[in-house]
C-alpha cells in the first residue's frame, strides 16, 4: 500500500496519470494477447487453416520454419550448418569452465574456427558438397553476416581510432578521411557499390564473391563507427600514461597493446556493444541487395500465394527474433560492465 | 592500416597482369561457370520452386548458354538483382549475361554500353485492374494511381500513355516486383502496371486472383532477351546462337526427347549442322562441335522450355501468341545455322 | 643507416612517405581501372544527361516538377523530399523522445516502466523491418477512396493518403509575410533590450510570451486589414481518386512514422542520461534561492543538461537523415529512390550518379556537424 501511494498515487496529478495509464493499457493488452495467443492457428497448410481464427495465423511461421532458419540452403547438407554453430557453442563454453585459458580459446575462435565453419558451410572439400553463397540464406546467412562484421569490424575500428590520433600526419589524415567519408553517407549506398559498382574499379576480369563484398562493406561501415567509439576511450586516458610509458622504454604498439588500450577499451564497452547491435540490425539491409536474410526471406515468404495475407505475422515473428538477439546483447554487456567496473 | 593497404595492393597488383586481356569466355571457362542474372521472383522468367530451385525461362537461356559452354548446364550461378541494380551489375563484370526479363531500347543498346543477344520473349505492357471499379479500357484511367517497379520501361512507357492520352495519374513505384504486387493489393493503387506476361504470372499471387482484370490495351512493344556487354563480339555470338540454337531445333522439330534418336539419323543436313554431326560449327563459336546438341538435350528447344514455365499446364497458363514460331503464326525466327 | 632507423622521427617520416605513396597509388589504380573499364564497355560518361529530359513522373514533388523537367529537377526533387522527411522526422522524434526521456525518469513508477519498455522494445527492432510493418499496417487498416474516412468534407483519410485542403494565397498575401519578417527582426531586438536590461536591473519581462503573442497577432493582423486575401482548395472525390488540396501519401506517413518512433528512442536514452548528469545539489540549492520550479528547469538544469545531450543528439539527427534513404523500400521517392534508382536507371552513369548522392549525403552530414560543433561551442562552459 505505502509503495502504491508512494510511486503511483503521490500527487493528484500523478494519480490521474496512472488511472489514464491503466485505462489505456486496459484497452491494448486484451485485443492484442487475443491476436498473438488466444485466437491464433498454430498449425495448417495453407492460409485458408487460418479462415475460421480470428487471431494470427502462426502456422505460417511453422511450415516455413526451415527456409527462415536456412534459406535455400539445401535440407540434405543442413547439418554442416548445426555442427558448425555446435561447435561455436562448445567453444563458447570454454570460457566458463575453470581452468581452462581463456586466451587459447579465444584463438581457437578466431583463427581455426573460422576456417572450417568456411568450409562447412561453403563445402568443397572435405568430400562436401559444394553450395554456392548465393543458397545461403535465412537466419543462417544473418548470424554469419553478422558475426563476420562484429569480429572484423572491432579491431579495423580500433586501428582506425589509434590512426586518427597518430602524430603521423600522412596516417592521421587518411583515417579522419576515412571515418568521415562513410560516416556521412547512408549504408545502403554503400552496399550498392559493393555489390553491383566495385568490379568497374577493378581490372577487368577481377571479381570475388558477392556476399564477401557485401560483408566487406558491412565491416568497413561499421568500422568508421567503432573507431569513434573507440576514441571516446582513448580521450579519456591522461596524457601522462603513454609519457610514463615511454619513459620506461616502450614502443608505441607495446604502449598501446599493455597500457592504452586495456584502459580505453574498458571504458568504451557500453558504445562498442552499441555498435555490435546497430551492425546487428542493419545486416537487413542485405535484403536490398538482393540476399535473402532472416528478414528477406520472411518478406518472400509473404508473397507466396498459399500464405498470401500473413505479411503482419510475417513481421512480428522477425521483429520478436531480432529483439532477442539485440536485447540479450545489450543486457550481456550491462552485466559485463558490472563486472569490470572495478571503481577509481 | 599499413598491413590492409599492403594486402589490398598486393591483390591488385597480381591481378592486374592477369585479367587485363581476358575476355568473357575465357574469364567463365578459367571460374568454370556462368555468372547469370536473373530477376528476384518472376513466375515464368526466375523464381524459386518448391525444392528452391531456379525455374523460368530466363533461367533456362543462362542454362543454355552454359550447356554451349560447358556441355553441363548446372554450371551456372545466380544473381539476383532488382531492376535497378541491373544495368550497373552487367556493365561493371559483376555477371556475365544479364537474362531479367529486359526490355531492348534504343538507349540501353547505345548508350549503357550493352549488347542485345536476341529475344527469348515478345512482349507488350498491359494494366490489371480490379474488377469492382468496371473499368473496360485503359483510356478510362484518367486520374488513377499508378503502381509498378522502379527502373524499368514499364515506368516510362506508363508516362508516355498517360502524357499522350491527356490524363493525369499517380505513379508509386517500389524497389522490388514482390512489393508493387503487395502494395497493389493491399488497395495502395487503382492500376498495376507491367508487361501482360508480368501481369499474368503475378495475378497469381494476389489473394483473389479473379477478382481481378488485365485489360485489352497493350501499350508497348517490349521485346526481352539476354544482355551482354558492349565490344565482346564473341561472347555476344555464343548467347545469341544459344538462344537460336534452341528456336532452330523447336522448328526442326528436334527436342530433348528425340534428340538422339535425331542425330544418329543423318538424313537431314541442316539438322547435321544443328546438331554438330557435320562442319566445325562449335569452332567457330570457341566452343566444342556439340555445343547445340548440349543445349537441346539438357535444356530443350524453345517451345519444350515454353510449355515448361509459362503453358498450359503451369499455373500462369499464357497463351503463347506471338511468340509462336513464324511457321505458325509467330514471329519468333532465328537465322539459319549455316 | 641502422642509426638512422632507430630514430623514431626518421622511422616516422619513412612510414608516411610508404604509406603516403601506397595510398596514392592505390587510388590511382582504382581511378585508372574504373578509366579504362568505362572506354572499353562504352558507357556514357560525364554529367550531360542532369540536362536531358526525365521523361517519368513522380508521385509527389515539392516543387513544379513533370515528365518533361529534367534529370537535374527530378534530383532537386528527390533532394527535397529527403530533406522534408527528415527535418520533420527530427522536430517529432525530438518531441516524443524528450517526452519519453522525461517519462523514464518520472516518480510515478507505472509511466517510467512503460517508457522504459517502449525504448528496449523499439532500439533492438531493425529500422528496416519497422517502416515495412508500418507501410503495410497502415495501407491494409485504411479504407479505399470511395469509403474514405471524412471530418466535415474538409479531411479525407484513405488508403492513398491524408487529403486536407491547401492554402492558395491570393493578392497581398506577401503584405503578412513581409510583416512576420519585421516582426521577427523586431523580437530579436526586444531580446536583446530584455537581456541586458535583466542584466542591469535584475528586472524580468516576459519576453517569451510577449515575443509569440507578438509574431502570431502582427501578421495575423495584417491579413485582417485586407481582409484575408487567402482562398482554400479542398479535396474531392474525383473518379479514382481525389483531387485537389495538401496530401500526405501513405509512403510519407509510413517513413515518418517509423523514423520518429525509432529516432525518439535513442534521444529518450540521451535526454534521461542529460538530466541525470546534473546534480540533485543543482535543483535543490536553486529552489532554496527562490527560483520556481520552472525556473529551475530552464535556467539552471536544461542549460547544463543540454551540453551532456548535444553531440549524441546531433548524431542521432545525422542517422536519422541517413536512414531517411531507406524509403526507397516503401516507394516515397527521395533522393537515393528516386535519382540512384530510376535515374541511375535510365541512364545507366552509375559513377556519376552514385558520386553525386554519396557527396550530397556527406555535404548536409558535415554541414549539420559544423553547425550542431558551432552551438555546442557556444554551450561550453567557460573555464575560468
Amino acid at each position: 500500500m505505502v509503495w502504491l501511494r508512494r510511486n503511483l498515487f503521490s500527487t493528484p496529478f500523478n494519480s490521474g496519470l496512472t488511472l489514464l495509464t491503466l485505462y489505456l493499457l486496459w484497452l491494448a493488452i486484451p485485443p492484442i494477447v487475443d491476436w498473438l495467443f488466444l485466437q491464433a492457428t498454430w498449425s495448417g497448410e495453407s492460409r485458408a487453416a487460418c479462415e475460421p481464427n480470428e487471431g494470427a495465423c502462426w502456422a505460417f511461421i511453422d511450415a516455413r520454419f526451415n527456409q527462415f532458419i536456412y534459406g535455400l540452403y539445401p535440407s540434405e547438407a543442413q547439418w554442416r550448418v548445426d555442427l558448425a554453430f555446435i561447435l561455436l557453442g562448445v567453444l563458447f563454453a570454454g570460457f566458463f569452465i575453470p581452468g581452462v585459458r581463456r586466451s587459447w580459446i579465444a584463438v581457437l575462435i578466431l583463427i581455426p574456427y573460422p576456417l572450417v565453419a568456411w568450409i562447412l558451410f561453403s563445402g568443397g572439400s572435405w568430400g562436401l558438397e559444394e553450395i554456392d553463397t548465393a543458397q545461403w540464406g535465412g537466419l543462417f546467412l544473418t548470424l554469419v553476416i553478422a558475426g563476420v562484421g562484429i569480429t572484423a569490424s572491432f579491431p579495423l575500428g580500433i586501428l582506425l581510432a589509434l590512426g586518427r590520433r597518430s602524430n603521423l600526419l600522412v596516417i592521421r589524415s587518411i583515417s579522419i578521411g576515412f571515418i568521415e567519408l562513410i560516416r556521412g553517407v547512408p549504408l545502403i549506398s554503400v552496399l550498392f557499390m559493393a555489390s553491383v559498382m566495385l568490379p568497374l574499379f577493378l581490372p577487368e576480369g577481377v571479381n570475388f564473391d558477392k556476399l564477401l563484398r557485401a560483408l566487406i562493406g558491412i565491416s568497413l561501415f561499421q568500422a568508421a563507427y567503432m573507431a569513434e567509439v573507440v576514441r571516446g576511450g582513448l580521450q579519456a586516458i591522461p596524457k601522462g600514461q603513454t609519457e610514463a610509458a615511454e619513459s620506461l622504454g616502450l614502443g608505441y604498439w607495446r604502449t598501446m597493446q599493455l597500457i592504452i588500450l586495456p584502459q580505453a577499451l574498458k571504458l568504451v564497452i557500453p558504445g562498442v556493444v552499441n555498435t555490435f547491435i546497430a551492425l546487428f540490425k542493419d545486416t537487413t539491409l542485405v535484403l536490398i541487395i538482393g540476399m535473402f536474410d532472416f528478414l528477406g526471406i520472411v518478406q518472400a515468404a509473404t508473397t507466396d500465394p498459399n500464405w498470401l495475407g500473413t505479411a503482419v505475422e510475417g513481421y512480428v515473428f522477425c521483429a520478436a527474433v531480432y529483439w532477442l538477439f539485440c536485447f540479450s546483447m545489450s543486457r550481456y554487456s550491462v552485466s559485463i560492465e558490472r563486472k569490470l567496473d572495478t571503481g577509481h | 592500416m599499413k598491413r590492409i593497404f599492403i594486402a589490398a595492393l598486393a591483390a591488385t597488383a597480381m591481378t592486374a597482369t592477369t585479367g587485363a586481356s581476358a575476355d568473357t569466355l575465357s574469364t567463365v571457362k578459367g571460374k568454370g561457370f556462368v555468372q547469370c542474372g536473373v530477376g528476384q521472383g518472376l513466375p515464368g522468367f526466375s523464381s524459386p520452386d518448391a525444392q528452391g530451385k531456379w525455374q523460368g525461362i530466363d533461367v533456362d537461356v543462362c542454362r543454355a548458354v552454359a550447356a554451349a559452354v560447358f556441355g553441363n548446364a548446372e554450371k551456372v550461378k545466380y544473381t539476383h538483382l532488382s531492376a535497378k541494380e541491373r544495368f550497373t551489375a552487367l556493365q561493371s563484370g559483376e555477371i556475365d549475361i544479364l537474362v531479367r526479363n529486359t526490355t531492348e531500347t534504343f538507349t540501353r543498346d547505345t548508350g549503357l554500353g550493352l549488347d542485345f543477344a536476341g529475344i527469348n520473349y515478345y512482349d507488350g505492357q498491359g494494366f490489371m485492374v480490379r474488377k469492382d471499379l468496371g473499368v473496360q479500357s485503359a483510356k478510362e484511367l484518367s486520374g488513377a494511381a499508378v503502381c509498378t517497379n522502379m527502373g524499368t520501361t514499364t515506368e516510362m512507357n506508363a508516362a508516355d500513355y498517360f502524357r499522350s492520352n491527356g490524363m493525369e495519374y499517380k505513379i508509386v513505384a517500389f524497389e522490388k516486383m514482390d512489393e508493387v504486387v503487395a502494395a497493389y493489393d493491399a488497395g495502395r493503387c487503382d492500376v498495376f502496371t507491367t508487361d501482360r506476361s508480368g501481369l499474368a504470372a503475378q495475378r497469381t499471387k494476389l489473394k483473389n486472383s479473379a477478382d481481378h482484370v488485365i485489360l485489352p490495351e497493350t501499350i508497348s512493344k517490349e521485346p526481352l532477351g539476354p544482355v551482354v556487354r558492349h565490344g565482346d563480339n564473341r561472347w555476344g555470338d555464343i548467347v545469341r546462337w544459344s538462344l537460336r540454337a534452341m528456336k532452330n531445333a523447336e522448328e526442326m522439330g528436334v527436342s530433348s526427347d528425340n534428340v538422339d534418336a535425331m542425330r544418329a539419323d543423318k538424313r537431314n543436313p541442316s539438322r547435321n549442322r544443328l546438331l554438330g554431326t557435320v562442319g566445325n560449327m562449335g569452332e567457330k563459336l570457341g566452343l566444342s562441335n556439340d555445343w547445340s546438341y548440349n543445349i537441346i538435350k539438357q535444356v530443350g528447344n524453345y517451345g519444350q522450355m515454353y510449355d515448361r514455365h509459362l503453358g498450359p499446364t503451369t499455373t500462369i497458363n499464357l497463351p503463347r501468341g506471338i511468340n509462336h514460331l513464324w511457321t505458325n503464326g509467330g514471329i519468333q525466327y532465328a537465322a539459319p545455322i549455316r | 643507416m641502422l642509426a638512422l632507423w632507430r630514430n623514431s622521427r626518421v622511422r616516422g617520416w619513412i612510414f608516411q612517405l610508404v604509406a603516403l605513396t601506397l595510398f596514392l597509388y592505390f587510388g590511382w589504380s582504382l581511378w585508372d581501372n574504373l578509366q579504362t573499364n568505362l572506354a572499353s564497355r562504352g558507357i556514357t560518361t560525364g554529367f550531360n544527361f542532369l540536362n536531358t529530359e526525365a521523361g517519368f513522373g513522380i508521385i509527389s514533388h515539392l516543387i513544379d516538377y513533370s515528365e518533361s523537367s529534367t534529370y537535374g529537377r527530378a534530383f532537386l526533387v528527390g533532394l527535397l523530399n529527403t530533406l522534408l522527411v527528415s527535418v520533420l522526422g527530427i522536430f517529432l522524434a525530438t518531441l516524443l523522445g524528450l517526452l519519453i526521456g522525461v517519462g523514464r525518469l518520472s516518480n510515478n513508477w507505472l509511466i517510467s516502466r512503460l517508457a522504459l519498455g517502449y525504448v528496449e522494445l523499439i532500439r533492438n527492432i531493425p529500422l528496416l523491418l519497422q517502416i515495412f510493418f508500418w507501410y503495410f499496417a497502415v495501407l491494409r487498416s485504411l479504407p479505399s477512396p470511395r469509403q474514405s474516412v471524412n471530418w466535415g468534407e474538409l479531411f479525407f483519410l484513405n488508403n492513398r493518403g491524408i487529403y486536407m485542403p491547401a492554402p492558395i494565397p491570393e493578392q497581398g498575401f506577401g503584405w503578412a509575410g513581409w510583416a512576420l519578417l519585421l516582426t521577427l527582426i523586431g523580437v530579436v531586438l526586444l531580446f536583446r533590450w530584455a537581456v541586458r536590461r535583466q542584466h542591469q536591473t535584475g528586472r524580468i519581462f516576459p519576453r517569451w510570451r510577449v515575443s509569440i503573442g507578438l509574431l502570431i497577432v502582427v501578421p495575423l493582423l495584417v491579413l485582417a486589414l485586407q481582409g484575408f486575401p487567402l482562398s482554400w482548395e479542398l479535396p474531392a472525390l474525383k473518379g479514382f481518386n481525389f483531387k485537389g488540396g495538401l496530401v500526405m501519401i501513405p509512403e510519407f506517413m509510413a517513413i515518418l512514422l517509423a523514423l520518429t518512433i525509432y529516432t525518439a528512442s535513442y534521444i529518450a536514452e540521451i535526454v534521461r542520461s542529460g538530466i541525470e548528469s546534473v546534480n540533485r545539489g543543482q535543483t535543490e540549492a536553486a529552489r532554496s534561492l527562490g527560483l520556481t520550479h520552472g525556473q529551475t528547469l530552464r535556467l539552471i538544469i536544461l542549460p547544463q543538461a543540454l551540453r551532456v545531450i548535444i553531440p549524441p543528439l546531433t548524431s542521432q539527427y545525422l542517422n536519422l537523415l541517413k536512414n531517411s534513404s531507406l524509403a526507397a523500400a516503401v516507394a516515397y521517392p527521395e533522393l537515393v529512390s528516386v535519382f540512384a534508382g530510376t535515374v541511375l536507371n535510365q541512364t545507366g552513369q552509375a559513377v556519376e550518379v552514385i558520386a553525386i548522392t554519396m557527396g550530397v549525403y556527406l555535404l548536409i552530414s558535415l554541414l549539420i556537424s559544423l553547425l550542431m560543433n558551432w552551438y555546442n561551442h557556444k554551450m561550453k562552459l567557460v573555464e575560468r
